[in-house]
């Protein structure tokens, strides 16, 4: 797209952003207290989030990439990066963010039917309806492929049975998402499909599980002989892709979920640069192997920021990003750690109760290098997948 | 901000210094100039000179191929791969840079000797052990017209071979470049064994008459000259380890490969499987980190600083990881002088010093980001 085309975007957009944008949702804000989840639950924080949010949908700004038919703004990579930037410029809050913009919508334009597209993508974009995701199980955890709650065919509905773990906000959300096992006989890959679920259907129910940090994002939920239909409207399949295939489904979900718990090491740590963290810190002044700890992080952090822009660049000319994304999700998550392991240390004593948004901040990225596939299974599919290393 | 992907035609230049390289200058090359005694490969310039390299960033109109740093830092890679030794560094990117500052008639014949190969220049800086450019204290003492510089200058690199020497010198208050012939009266070198087996010599000054003629830009302004050269320099030098790393790294994943124990490929072993998958993560974030550095010079120079030594910070602490893991997962054989790794560890110690340290560097990188100490 020519320059001269961009600019023009840029003003209009600019022009739109300064004369929509409630003054209380350019703070800048990007902690989860902040964020506008939607759904059919969803209580407005105020007047101007659910005003952001309605003026952002009829211009299709929640989802900017997205097709205009599913409720998108049908921007091109160049122009969502001036989207994100003039966002930043006046501290824009993003007026809604869940599950289905990250996670389903990708897969259902990737994998989904037109009419899969049409029924469930623009309900996500007007944050109508909120998603959760159903991937992890007590007994499977890091070994995702071996998922036992049972999903059978009983030829007018699915009938399932089974428990998951780790389902972020089940407890909040109105559909869920989940890896069902369909065939009990065929190898653990080649058994599992993509199963839409509404959560009020009976025989869904969910437990939240409180964390080190004090918060409680995560929940268990149990599926008690769960009637699911085979479709949720005429033409509608509540599976995803092919049944049994929900393994190529998940596995793209999965790395798109790297790069973006990966994409957090660059805004985490109160989205300021570790050196002015440590330039306002009394320690951070003083303490010199505090200073090169977090030199050392920086060095490391900023050639990681130039990584992730690399590997978008990739992606866009076509050459994909693939089993690289463990690296991202790898590498971010344990930098992010060390970033915040140094932002309590610069902080001292000041950060160590509950009221400091730090000390919730800091236990939360432990989260990071096990969600999504641990740091040990990256480096297990780095070893195999990209050196080529036996076993 | 310009793209982070190698271009088709960096891709094919890349490709090109490899085959070149790997037929004419592998590892066993810089051996058997080690095993020879010598510390310079007349032959191997020249048909680098021939090839346009000599001339990556001299003008054309001065005979050069003027490519740009992104090409100068792939060819830098590429002959970090293979250990390849040649004054490309110091001649063809900090002197060629430092000249093209200059831009008088001088410097325009000057860069076309860099360009066919007839000149090597050596950066005479270093006084102490460590790289400190703007703590220099040589002076170089007015006397009529002129200068008369006495002291000594350690580390400098192609300095028992280069016919000229650029010395760093401070006159009167400020700091001021000199580009002197190698065989003025008073200079004397005394080449040091140095662990890499390349050419690096401590030169000592007594007397040593120098004109106006002599000063490469402007009196006590070295660094308008300078600056722009070492960024340059640092950018190529931060290329050669991260190729120097890749070249390890890949020598060491074969190896894991092959080398059977316990009835099995030793790469079959997690805890040598994350080793080496956390290296290559290591190497492909700096890999971000020199194309970015290369990009800046070309697009940028004047803003490069921050990037120039991320570049050399991250591939120094790279680097230095890739070889020691090399030598580890090796093994015995890996202490072995006949096996090839050792000459990586050794090349990467040196490098690592060379055109300032990784805390040189990350200090830099703080200061950029808002940290001042």
């Amino acid at each position: 797209m020519p320059d001269t085309d961009l600019d023009a975007f840029r003003a209009e957009l600019r022009d739109w952003l300064e004369q929509n944008c409630p003054e209380e949702m350019r703070d800048g804000a990007r902690d989860e207290h902040s964020i506008c989840w939607g759904g059919k639950n969803w209580k407005f924080a105020s007047d101007a989030q659910r005003i952001w949010l309605e003026r952002c949908v009829t211009r299709g700004y929640t989802v900017p990439t997205w097709p205009v038919e599913y409720g998108g703004a049908g921007m091109n990579r160049d122009q969502e990066r001036i989207f994100h930037e003039e966002m930043a410029r006046i501290g824009a809050r993003y007026p809604l963010q869940s599950f289905g913009i990250w996670m389903l919508g990708p897969a259902l334009l990737k994998f989904g039917t037109e009419a899969q597209k049409q029924y469930f993508l623009p309900p996500i974009a007007r944050g109508e309806i909120r998603w959760c995701q159903g991937y992890s199980e007590p007994g499977a955890g890091s070994d995702l492929a071996g998922v036992q709650t049972r999903c059978e065919d009983m030829g007018e509905h699915w009938l399932v049975n089974g428990q998951k773990i780790w389902t972020s906000y089940a407890d909040k959300a109105d559909w869920i998402f989940a890896l069902l096992r369909t065939d009990r006989e065929a190898p653990k890959h080649k058994g599992i499909s993509f199963v839409l679920i509404d959560m009020t259907a009976p025989g869904v129910s969910t437990k939240p599980i409180r964390l080190i940090s004090g918060a409680s994002p995560f929940c268990e939920t149990f599926f008690d002989n769960v009637k699911v239909p085979k479709e949720h409207a005429p033409g509608v399949s509540s599976v995803v892709g092919e049944v049994n295939r929900g393994w190529d489904v998940a596995k793209y979900l999965l790395t798109h979920e790297r790069e973006m718990i990966s994409a957090g090491g660059a805004v985490m740590g109160g989205g300021r640069p570790l050196m002015e963290v440590l330039a306002n810190a009394e320690t951070g002044r003083t303490d010199p192997i505090l200073q090169a700890d977090a030199m050392r992080a920086e060095v490391d952090g900023l050639a990681f920021t130039l990584t992730l822009e690399r590997y978008k660049d990739q992606a866009e000319a076509g050459s994909g990003v693939g089993d690289a994304s463990a690296m991202l999700k790898y590498y971010g998550t344990e930098l992010n750690k060390r970033r915040l392991e140094l932002v309590m240390a610069a902080a001292g004593s000041e950060a160590l109760d509950w009221n400091d948004e730090r000390a919730p901040t800091w236990l939360r990225t432990k989260a990071n290098s096990i969600e999504g596939g641990t740091s040990e299974v990256m480096l297990s599919i780095i070893s195999k997948r990209i050196l080529g290393l036996p076993g | 901000m310009e793209k982070l992907l190698k271009t088709e035609e960096e891709i094919m230049l890349a490709d090109m210094a490899r085959g070149f390289l790997d037929e004419a200058a592998p590892v066993a090359r810089l051996r058997r100039m080690r095993d020879e005694g010598r510390t310079h490969d007349p032959e191997l310039w020249k048909q680098m000179a021939e090839m346009g390299w000599a001339g990556v960033l001299v003008p054309e109109e001065a005979g050069g191929s003027d490519m740009g740093h992104t090409a100068a830092g792939v060819i830098a890679e590429e002959m970090g791969k293979t250990l390849t030794a040649s004054p490309f560094i110091g001649t063809a990117v900090i002197a060629a840079t430092a000249l093209r500052r200059v831009a008088d008639d001088r410097a325009k014949a000057a860069l076309a000797r860099i360009a066919s190969g007839e000149a090597i220049y050596a950066l005479a800086i270093d006084e102490g052990a460590k790289f400190d450019p703007d703590g220099v204290r040589m002076e170089a003492r007015r006397e009529g017209n002129g200068f008369r510089l006495s002291g000594t200058k350690k580390f400098v690199v192609d300095g028992g071979n280069a016919d000229r020497l650029l010395v760093l010198a401070r006159t009167g208050e400020g700091l001021t470049l000199f580009d002197l012939p190698a065989d003025r009266d008073g200079i004397t070198r005394a080449p040091r064994p140095m662990i890499d087996s390349r050419d690096a010599a401590d030169v000592h000054l007594e007397n040593v008459e120098a004109t106006g003629e002599d000063v490469l830009g402007a009196v006590e302004d070295a660094m308008a000259v300078l600056r722009p050269a070492l960024r340059a320099g640092q950018a190529a030098l931060a290329a050669e380890m991260a190729g120097l790393a890749a070249g390890a790294f890949g020598m060491t994943v074969d190896y894991l490969k092959e080398r059977k124990q316990f009835g099995v490929p030793i790469g079959a072993f997690q805890a040598l499987q994350h080793r080496a998958a956390h290296l290559w993560c290591e190497t492909e974030v700096t890999a971000s980190a020199i194309l970015h550095a290369g990009r800046m010079l070309d697009h940028d120079p004047d803003n490069a600083a921050l990037a120039v030594s991320l570049a050399k910070a991250r591939a120094t602490s790279t680097a230095i990881l890739a070889v020691q893991e090399g030598v580890q997962m090796h093994g015995g054989i890996g202490m072995t002088d006949e096996y090839d790794m050792g000459f990586y560890m050794k090349r990467a110690r040196v490098a690592a010093e060379w055109l300032g340290d990784y805390g040189h560097h990350a200090k830099i990188v703080a200061q950029k980001r808002g940290f001042e100490g």
